[in-house]
């Protein structure tokens, strides 16, 4: 469970999977995160949001050990599996990789044949299939709709047998209809016991419907439930700008703006008493 | 052609090496192309063979053995593009130009100030096939044969980090002993290939089959396969062509693989498609 969050950090009450411990990573002298606790327990679905250069993309990376921390320290638990979903803004769309090829690289550890083996075509059919994905995996990458292109990189990190995927801003650059997919598609994943981290900007498409939140600006400014966290005061503090919420059809829905807004009167604002 | 005419050169010993070393190096510059081309690092194969010519001088005027040295020399050059580009905000064409252009520069002044000293500067500037030894012919073949064993051995890491290296490094491929292994091949295929493609023209044999073969294909397996096949086609036919019709070897093997490219360019829409896209990535 998610303590409170005034303390900054989310803690277990299971064998964690990946405890930070108050890191701090920098970029030659710039700090970019600093002193961030955050604790993945099994079975977590965890959303990590902030504005731009808030460090959201790095705390991913030192999650997954590839960032060696200026301070404190990374423990991942032994053997622990890991696949990571880049953003799909930054994959290079005219590579030559079919579908098959995507998946299959990521199966690099140890004695590998050049070729996919029977079984490992096998298994990649069927994580294919499990993510919805039929009769795809001769088809180029750049030839798939964007909902397809990110499921072949959730496949990809499957098909590594990974317990923990992270995603860096799985949304990004989707439309709609697209993002709804991407989400219902890792609540599914989730809901069958894999855990799952991101990073979003997209606090009402992606963050308001996860069940834990950390929201990052350099530091960990709160952490817990959306309840607890998507309030006015440490939304503030965490994108500098005054921001209202509002309540729709049980959902909260975060605004720009101050309780002066033009947006608000037709809804009711929570969290700082404004009322419309 | 009669097959007699066809056939008449391969009585000479320094044909049968040209041609087996120009089939080599093709495939050999072709298959390492791929991973050249699809980095965005076309430019390095030019770069190299520039910076390896300042080797060849460096290593003459020391004395010591012209190959070993240069190929140090190539892969400390190697090396430092490499440290380079991994320290932003430096690019990998900036990193190139200036370590290489800077070698080269230090090749061109140690020939003119001891020019006694070295193999021919124009054999290395413009290739000697025709004067490829039994020597070179096994050099070429021993760096084909490691050069294949890599790729195959390292080859999803290989393509892991080719893809996406952010990502592969943050799954635990050791994506900077995968960088600095293919830096010491591609190296090698320069340094092995020099004396018979010569410093200006190695670039196109390790850029071209690439591209044609992307322009074919969308599998990464087949590119690899055809850029092979085409890079050893190329030198082939470019050894033969360039017999029979008295023109120099290297710029032959080069032409043979440029209208590989405008028959693939000219070839219909799709590829007319993929070769804007190569074209725009590079």
């Amino acid at each position: 469970m998610p303590s409170s969050p005034s303390d900054g950090s989310v803690r277990m009450s299971r064998e964690p999977l990946i405890v930070a411990d108050s890191i701090s990573v920098s970029y030659g002298a710039e700090d970019v995160i600093i002193d961030v606790d955050l604790v993945v327990e099994p079975g977590d679905l965890i959303g990590i949001v902030g504005p731009s250069g808030s460090g959201k993309s790095t705390l991913l990376k030192a999650l997954l050990g590839g960032i060696e921390p200026r301070r404190g320290t990374v423990a991942i638990r032994k053997g622990l599996t890991v696949g990571f979903v880049p953003q799909v803004e930054k994959i290079d769309w005219n590579f030559p990789v079919t579908v098959a090829e995507c998946v299959g690289m990521a199966r690099a550890s140890g004695f590998r044949t050049p070729w996919l083996t029977r079984s490992e075509r096998r298994e990649i059919t069927d994580v294919l299939e499990r993510l919805g994905l039929f009769d795809l995996d001769r088809r180029h990458i750049r030839d798939l709709s964007g909902g397809q292109q990110q499921r072949v990189f959730l496949a990809r990190a499957l098909f590594t047998g990974a317990e923990v995927i992270v995603l860096d801003e799985p949304t990004s650059g989707l439309d709609v209809r697209t993002r709804h997919e991407v989400l219902h598609l890792l609540r599914d994943l989730n809901s069958e016991g894999v855990t799952v981290v991101l990073s979003t900007h997209d606090l009402n498409g992606i963050a308001t419907h996860l069940p834990t939140l950390v929201c990052l600006n350099k530091r960990v400014i709160g952490a817990g439930s959306p309840e607890d966290v998507l309030v006015p005061d440490v939304l503030e503090k965490t994108y500098g700008s005054p921001m209202q919420i509002l309540e729709h059809g049980g959902m909260r829905v975060v605004v720009d703006g101050g309780p002066d807004s033009s947006v608000l009167p037709f809804r009711r604002a929570v969290g700082d008493g404004a009322a419309s | 052609m009669t097959w007699d005419a066809f056939s008449a050169p391969y009585a000479f010993e320094f044909f049968r090496n040209g041609v087996i070393v120009a089939t080599m190096a093709g495939a050999l510059c072709g298959l390492v192309g791929c991973y050249v081309v699809l980095r965005n690092m076309s430019y390095i194969g030019h770069g190299l063979s520039h910076a390896i010519f300042g080797g060849y001088a460096v290593a003459a005027l020391i004395g010591v053995n012209l190959f070993l040295g240069a190929g140090l020399w190539g892969v400390i050059t190697a090396l430092t593009i490499g440290a380079i580009v991994r320290r932003r905000p430096i690019g990998s064409d900036a990193a190139i130009g200036l370590v290489t252009t800077a070698s080269f520069a230090i090749g061109i002044a140690l020939v003119a100030r001891y020019p006694n000293n070295g193999r021919n500067a124009d054999a290395l500037l413009f290739g000697n096939i025709l004067g490829v030894k039994s020597s070179d012919v096994w050099i070429v073949a021993a760096v084909s044969v490691v050069a294949l064993a890599f790729i195959l051995l390292a080859y999803r890491p290989l393509l892991f980090t080719t893809f996406d290296e952010e990502v592969a490094q943050a799954t635990g491929v050791r994506t900077t002993l995968i960088d600095t292994l293919l830096m010491v091949i591609l190296s090698a295929t320069v340094l092995a290939t020099m004396n018979v493609m010569g410093v200006t023209l190695i670039a196109a044999t390790l850029v071209v089959p690439a591209v044609v073969a992307r322009m074919l294909t969308d599998s990464f397996a087949v590119m690899l396969a055809l850029a092979t096949v085409l890079g050893a086609i190329s030198g082939f036919a470019g050894m033969n062509l360039s017999y029979h019709h008295d023109l120099p070897s290297g710029s032959t093997i080069v032409l043979v693989a440029t209208s590989f490219f405008i028959v693939a360019f000219l070839g219909g829409g799709r590829l007319r498609r993929r070769a804007g896209t190569v074209a725009h990535a590079h």
